[in-house]
């Protein structure tokens, strides 16, 4: 047994992993407070990496401020999303809004590819030093950044939903819409502060991804790998969606080692979270910590 | 569903239930619809090789979107992976026919198997729906890809395989107007054994299974057989349609199978509208020549602006997407629903209602 590489692809997981769990955290959000699946999430994380992407690279603004306009164009790009596209599906069979969404990322794609290019292209440095050493193990400053942001994104979150009056309303509305509204909750506000709060955090991720690896397309593979970790962690609770990013990520590079070292199949990495998939949903469909759906008549 | 003002023709009173489930309402229907057929059986006489092509192209869509509508607007199910299913049918077919079997007995072989394949992938079905199925089926596809990718004694690996070239009775079905023949052949079964379905027992408890699940179960309706019965008789016109284009092309590679042709036929059903038989087929005409329209249209405007040029490919992509959004949010019920309206206009001139 190959100790050095476990021990990298156990670092890589979980790195991965928490970046998985960040857009699946997304996902959720959108998911809980407005019953809207959004197959658009690795689109929308793309979208972030390039925005900064370009305004560093051709605007010539430096990394804090490309970031901030990120974040400022996310939100209202995810505004916009909801207000123009979701906003009159309200009401409809959830195929028509899994469709919809389905568009969106069919129109992002191409407008990307149009606007960016097929090529994947890398940040300028941003940190100095290129790896630190902890404990004997070399860790790029990169990756440790990416680590840390994802963890001070989570700490946000906590505290956003627990503590402030916005939180609240978005909890009481995805608990019960018509009891929110009742009580004096703008749910047309909450939807579209769920958008613009999912877009952010999406443009977040696609940032740190940038930094960790480059800019690319592809990137938007993530959006897909979502779906296990969601389906893990169960569909409406925003814990287990960090819980099954990790697994996933812990996942796919165990499954890498796997048959890199013993099966030689090739191509686990790609296709193991399906398989899993599948036996949740066959198992436990309301995932580890959703709530199962019970149907009364 | 919208209220749709749908006037009875005069003199049809549907007088016995044998009347209510009648194929056709009237007689003019039934005609129209056999003239229909006989005006695309004259097509390979005076039809150029673009249009041919074309017609035999949106045929065999026709038949995978039919396939789907019955898993779909039938039944209720969504299906991220009909794509996977059709190329699995072209794979089979080309084996079978590799292996010695006739090509024509290949292709009904072929969607067997397909189904097989799908009754399995259905067995999640059983339990999900919506929005959980949806990402079940999207699992399947993922995984339907990666085994053509690995199984290379099956599919050829990703040198993709050859499928041979039809014959019937020594005669070489090697040319579009001959093989136009064969698909317009498979268009038809399909489509009557679809409009059938919908009239007998099974058809009913489908329908029932979708508008109200639990009701339907309470009335005796077996939930699980029903739901693998459908997803098996989606994958049996999906591997029937896959087995037409891989003949038709004469070469199978998996490249073709993405997560985009499932959303393409997800699309074609959408814009057709959902469980509708004829919309199936107007789904497919709409999907195939939307990015060939927008191609001519991308390559007049690339003549005021020169940078669209390099874009018409995305153009077309984006098209598909934007059509997609477009018809969920202004038309849900899709094309065939702007055709009844126009029809009733017609009949109720000068009244609107």
């Amino acid at each position: 047994m190959n100790i050095e590489l476990f021990v990298q692809l156990l670092v890589n997981g979980v790195i991965v992993g928490m970046l998985y769990g960040v857009v699946a955290m997304c996902f959720v959000l959108i998911y809980k407070s407005t019953q809207v699946v959004n197959f658009a999430q690795g689109e929308f994380v793309v979208l972030g990496a390039w925005v900064c992407l370009s305004m560093v690279i051709n605007m010539g603004l430096p990394f804090w401020a490309a970031f901030i306009f990120t974040l400022v164009f996310m939100m209202a790009f995810g505004v916009l999303v909801q207000v123009v596209l979701l906003r009159p599906l309200v009401g409809e069979p959830i195929i028509s809004i899994i469709m919809a969404t389905i568009g969106l990322s069919i129109f992002m794609q191409a407008l990307m590819n149009w606007i960016w290019g097929n090529n994947a292209v890398r940040f300028p440095d941003v940190f100095a030093s290129g790896s630190v050493s902890i404990g004997g193990l070399n860790v790029e400053t990169a990756y440790l950044m990416s680590l840390v942001l994802s963890l001070i994104v989570m700490a946000l979150f906590f505290w956003f939903f627990r503590f402030s009056r916005w939180g609240l309303a978005m909890r009481a509305t995805a608990y019960n819409q018509q009891v929110a509204q009742s009580l004096g909750v703008s749910v047309g506000q909450v939807f579209a502060m769920a958008w613009a709060i999912s877009a952010i955090v999406s443009g977040i991720a696609g940032v740190v991804i940038g930094l960790v690896s480059a800019v690319s397309n592809s990137l938007a593979i993530i959006g897909i790998k979502v779906f296990p970790a969601v389906i893990v962690g169960g569909l409406d609770s925003i814990v287990g969606a960090i819980v099954g990013g990790l697994t996933i990520g812990l996942l796919e590079n165990m499954a890498e080692f796997a048959d890199g070292q013993y099966l030689h199949w090739g191509n686990m990495y790609q296709v193991a979270p399906f398989y899993v998939l599948i036996v949740i949903l066959m198992i436990r469909p309301y995932g580890l910590f959703g709530t199962p759906d019970i149907e009364r008549v | 569903m919208a209220h749709v003002p749908n006037p009875r023709p005069a003199g049809d009173f549907r007088t016995s239930y044998a009347a209510d489930t009648a194929l056709f309402r009237t007689r003019l229907e039934g005609r129209l619809t056999l003239l229909l057929v006989l005006a695309a059986l004259s097509v390979p006489l005076w039809g150029s090789n673009y249009l041919l092509s074309q017609m035999i192209l949106i045929g065999i869509y026709a038949i995978a979107a039919l396939g789907l509508n019955v898993l779909t607007g039938m039944t209720g199910q969504i299906s991220l992976g009909h794509g996977a299913f059709f190329g699995f049918g072209a794979f089979a077919s080309a084996y079978f026919s590799s292996k010695g079997i006739p090509v024509l007995i290949a292709m009904p072989l072929a969607g067997l198997l397909t189904t097989a394949v799908g009754m399995i992938f259905g067995i999640p079905a059983a339990r999900l729906k919506g929005l959980y199925l949806a990402i079940a089926t999207l699992a399947s596809q993922f995984i339907l890809q990666d085994f053509f990718a690995r199984a290379a004694w099956f599919t050829g690996g990703s040198y993709g395989s050859l499928a041979e070239t039809a014959s019937l009775f020594g005669l070489m079905i090697n040319n579009d107007a001959r093989y136009f023949y064969l698909v317009l052949f498979w268009v038809v079964v399909s489509f009557l054994m679809v409009s059938n379905l919908a009239r007998t027992r099974d058809g009913r408890a489908l329908v029932a299974v979708r508008d109200h699940y639990l009701s339907a179960e309470m009335m005796g309706i077996n939930l699980t057989r029903y739901r693998i019965m459908s997803f098996g008789i989606s994958s049996f016109f999906a591997g029937i349609a896959g087995a037409l284009y891989g003949h038709y092309l004469g070469f199978v590679s998996a490249e073709g199978f993405t997560i985009l042709l499932s959303i393409e036929f997800l699309a074609m059903i959408i814009i057709g509208g959902l469980g509708s038989v004829s919309g199936s087929l107007l789904g497919a005409a709409f999907i195939l020549l939307l990015p060939q329209v927008m191609e001519v249209f991308a390559g007049t405007l690339a003549g005021i602006f020169p940078s669209i040029a390099q874009g018409s490919a995305y153009i077309k992509q984006m098209s598909v997407g934007a059509a997609i959004i477009l018809f969920l949010v202004l038309e849900p019920e899709g094309l065939i629903h702007r055709w009844r309206l126009m029809r009733a206009s017609w009949k109720l001139f000068p009244f609107s209602h």
